[in-house]
């Protein structure tokens, strides 16, 4: 694979493979018999027009970038954690033990405490899988995706027969008390005088997000277990030379990818529904492998395209609202864009790179 | 009347991007002839047969056979033209008979059977020609290393190869193994087949071949007759300065035991004993050398010393027993215990290759005191004290911010020996020094490792190159199929001895 300059590998080689996503998208809202600059306008204004399509679009990429981060903490150990949405549903389940069975003075303590129950029911979630992997051998791709499967059913048990108040047929906890509730970004911004549309189910959480951006950025480049687990990622026997651990590092990279997925669980449970519903996730746990690939595994780039993924989804709800193109076309857009930009991105980038650089092996 | 020459090069260049690794290369190889090529790594030699074989295709220049001008655009091309390629690492099916191997990609249909038929009687009638006697019928992984080698020459044979290169043909036979072969080239070049010979041994040029070019930078520096030159000779043109062949070393003055081993076993992951229980012990301040040929039990006795796998038995490292099994046999321990380890491998061990060479500076001792600050690690310490060691052991380009994977072999090794010397071990434990070094950088690690010994130091140094055994060893001790042959002093010995050893034969026998 030759070496593409750093600028080309990060802004070049996604946005070629945008382009052709979107190029193939409109294409087939054409053959449906729309125009395909209206859909794709709409779209756009849809998701950034206004501060309405402002506040679901970062409630969507706060999800991504919390399972973007989990993806690619674990990815720089080269361990691919697809497990992602069963640990944000866990999450959720801690979320929910917390908001509703200790009585909380106030939003700020009970978001601190949900945090922290989101991020220790995500982290035990991976640590079974990573346990697996790091003493028996079984592989983890093929055990977080059983565990996603787990998590469900578990859930779908706790939520019917546990958690559900008495009487209700909806297999969902009780709404969290009021001090439990977060401020929406709305709330947030209007008080401090910026215009925002209220209803608009982003929330305090994004500010918790971005927090996590700066976390894992120095955890990965700037502490000695970053080091290591970057090491190992690497190489394997290596690491084994340096002394570190393997059985340790996975164990420890995949509880913190388990605990950063698992925060995904106070945007959408603590801050959108204010309950614990049945599939929550939404499938936000598989789009954070394609944002973390788009991203590079780096925090910055997993923050735009978080708010890439954000701008789509709620611009494909606006599309399917406002026009007759079907919704099933809609998250065929959605999957074209992961398809080039994640799947594909290999063939984008020797695309690219055959463009700008002359072909050069290394001498042998 | 002149015949024409078997091959001729004229004016071939080949650029990778910026690196011009051949230069307006011309050489006339004679038919009957053994033609060697030296030069170091990086020279520009594989380049240049790589052009020949077709893997690569020159920027310019021309190919002449036997007088006729040829295009090589693919493998394909090179066989049909009469070049036959004996590669550095072989290219055979291990589960598959030698038969099988020979006729790999040269069957005659669809069904194998007559193909068989047809490889088996040519096999026996060129075995009978070149004195080539392999077992049609054993399986690749049941012969030996020198046989497989054979098998490899065979099925250049069977193509009728005229023209036959080997690359680096002797980096994993014995002594013995060497001699034989080149008694097969010797039958060879007889029968009217002309030879190139890659390598980076000046030995093997000056024994095997009539004619010798040199390159140095992807230029041909000089083609001479073998019989006219001298390997100091050779050196010089190879690496373009006067070299120093021979280790300068004074008398080893052995101190006290730094390192006991007793009765070691290991056994690895799939049941297999790879040390059978030895004994040896290595004092401050000299070097003993652990000769063999790979494979025998002398990577799995660095791993266990270096803290990378697990035996039973006992070691003491100044006295005190080490863990081998247990919480404190990893490698972080050992180092705590004064070992440090520059491993057989640099690129799949030694360095992180996609990390910059400043971040490779704390591989292993990412948890010295020096490159904390608080909870995060203090990049600007590392990177200060990598710059001080890059230029300390003179690594090229000398520039921190560079990745490993971009040094050359000789450099990433000083980058290994840099990190693990600079910790003032007791024991230093060395693994193939100087395997795809250059000759300019052996001569500058070869005198780290001595002046660390000169230092009081402990060093047990493991290296498949007897030569370098030989000459850096205070004491030599003899490793085969997991046991010790017997010690030796390398001024009361010779190669001959050492490889009969390595072959298996006990000290006493010989």
């Amino acid at each position: 694979m030759e070496q593409l300059p750093k600028w080309a590998d990060l802004i070049v080689v996604p946005l070629v493979g945008l382009i052709l996503a979107f190029s193939l998208s409109m294409l087939m809202v054409f053959a449906t018999g729309h125009d395909p600059m209206d859909a794709l306008s709409l779209m756009v204004k849809g998701a950034l027009g206004s501060t309405y399509g402002w506040g679901y679009t970062l409630y969507y990429a706060t999800n991504f970038i919390f399972t973007g981060l989990a993806v690619a903490v674990a990815f720089h150990a080269s361990l691919f954690n697809i497990g992602g949405e069963g640990q944000a549903a866990i999450g959720g389940l801690g979320v929910a033990l917390v908001c509703l069975f200790i009585p909380w003075p106030h939003w700020t303590i009970a978001l601190v405490a949900a945090t922290a129950a989101a991020g220790l029911f995500g982290a035990l979630w991976a640590l079974i899988p990573a346990y697996l992997q790091a003493k028996r051998g079984s592989h983890i791709v093929i055990t977080t995706i059983m565990f996603n499967f787990i998590a469900a059913s578990l859930l779908n048990y706790v939520l019917v027969n546990k958690l559900r108040p008495k009487g209700s047929m909806d297999p969902a906890t009780a709404k969290f008390p009021e001090p439990a509730h977060l401020p929406s970004l709305g709330d947030m911004l209007n008080a401090v005088g910026i215009p925002f549309a209220k209803g608009t189910p982003a929330n305090v959480t994004l500010v918790v997000a971005l927090v996590a951006c700066i976390f894992v950025y120095y955890l990965i480049w700037r502490t000695r277990l970053g080091y290591q687990l970057r090491a190992f990622g690497k190489s394997q026997p290596a690491a084994v030379y340096a002394g570190i651990n393997p059985v340790k590092i996975t164990i420890i990279t995949m509880m913190i990818s388990g605990a950063l997925a698992g925060l995904m669980a106070i945007n959408n449970v603590m801050g959108e529904a204010e309950r614990l519903i049945l599939g929550s996730v939404e499938g936000a746990g598989f789009i954070g492998i394609a944002v973390a690939l788009m991203g590079r595994s780096h925090p910055l780039g997993i923050l735009f395209a978080a708010l890439l993924f954000g701008a789509l989804y709620q611009g494909g709800a606006e599309l399917g609202l406002w026009t007759s193109i079907p919704r099933e076309l809609v998250i065929v857009i959605q999957a074209l864009v992961i398809l080039f930009t994640g799947a594909l991105d290999n063939m984008v980038r020797s695309m690219v790179a055959k463009v700008l650089v002359r072909p050069k092996r290394a001498e042998a | 009347m002149t015949t024409a020459p078997a091959i001729e090069l004229k004016g071939i260049s080949k650029a990778f991007g910026p690196v011009q690794a051949n230069k307006d290369i011309s050489i006339r190889v004679m038919p009957g002839t053994i033609h060697g090529i030296i030069g170091e790594n990086g020279a520009g030699k594989s380049t240049l047969m790589s052009i020949l074989y077709g893997f690569y295709k020159a920027d310019k220049g021309e190919i002449y056979i036997s007088g006729e001008k040829v295009s090589i655009p693919d493998s394909q091309a090179a066989i049909a033209a009469g070049i036959g390629m004996v590669f550095q690492h072989f290219k055979l099916v291990e589960n598959f008979t030698v038969l099988e191997n020979v006729i790999l990609g040269a069957e005659d249909g669809a069904l194998l059977a007559p193909s068989l038929r047809k490889a088996r009687k040519d096999l026996a009638a060129l075995a009978a020609e070149y004195e080539l006697n392999v077992d049609p019928d054993a399986l690749i992984q049941d012969i030996g290393v020198g046989m497989q080698q054979r098998v490899e020459i065979l099925k250049a044979l069977y193509r009728q190869a005229d023209i036959l290169i080997l690359d680096e043909p002797t980096g994993v036979l014995t002594p013995a193994e060497a001699d034989q072969l080149f008694r097969i080239l010797h039958r060879l070049k007889d029968e009217g087949k002309t030879i190139i010979l890659i390598t980076h041994k000046l030995r093997e040029i000056m024994e095997a071949t009539d004619t010798v070019s040199v390159m140095r930078r992807g230029e041909m520096t000089a083609t001479v007759k073998t019989s006219e030159t001298s390997p100091q000779a050779l050196a010089e043109l190879m690496v373009g300065r006067k070299v120093l062949l021979r280790v300068d070393k004074s008398p080893a003055q052995p101190g006290e035991k730094v390192l006991e081993v007793e009765n070691l076993k290991v056994v690895d992951s799939k049941g297999v004993v790879r040390i059978k229980g030895i004994s040896f012990e290595v004092r401050a301040g000299e070097i003993l050398g652990i000769a063999g040929v790979a494979g025998n039990g002398q990577s799995e006795l660095l791993e266990v010393l270096g803290g990378m796998r697990n035996g039973t038995g006992t070691i003491r490292v100044n006295g005190q027993d080490l863990d081998l099994t247990g919480k404190f046999s990893d490698a972080r321990s050992r180092r705590k215990r004064g070992i440090a380890h520059v491993p057989e491998d640099r690129q799949r061990e030694g360095l992180i290759m996609d990390f910059k060479a400043w971040e490779n500076t704390a591989f292993g001792y990412d948890d010295d005191e020096a490159y904390q600050t608080g909870l995060l690690m203090n990049n600007a310490a590392i990177r200060e004290d990598a710059e001080g060691k890059i230029e300390r052991f003179d690594v090229r380009p000398a520039n921190a911010d560079l990745e490993a994977k971009s040094f050359s072999g000789g450099n990433q090794q000083k980058l290994v020996l840099a990190r693990e010397i600079e910790r003032d071990p007791d024991l230093l434990l060395v693994g193939q020094p100087t395997r795809g070094v250059d000759i300019g950088a052996i001569e500058f690690i070869h005198q780290q490792i001595v002046a660390l010994r000169d230092k009081g130091k402990a060093i047990l140094l493991v290296s498949v190159e007897l030569e370098e055994i030989l000459s850096l060893s205070d004491r030599i001790a003899v490793i085969f199929d997991g046991q010790l042959m017997g010690e030796r002093l390398p001024a009361e010995t010779d190669e001959k001895e050492l490889g009969l050893m390595m072959a298996g034969m006990t000290g006493e026998d010989t």
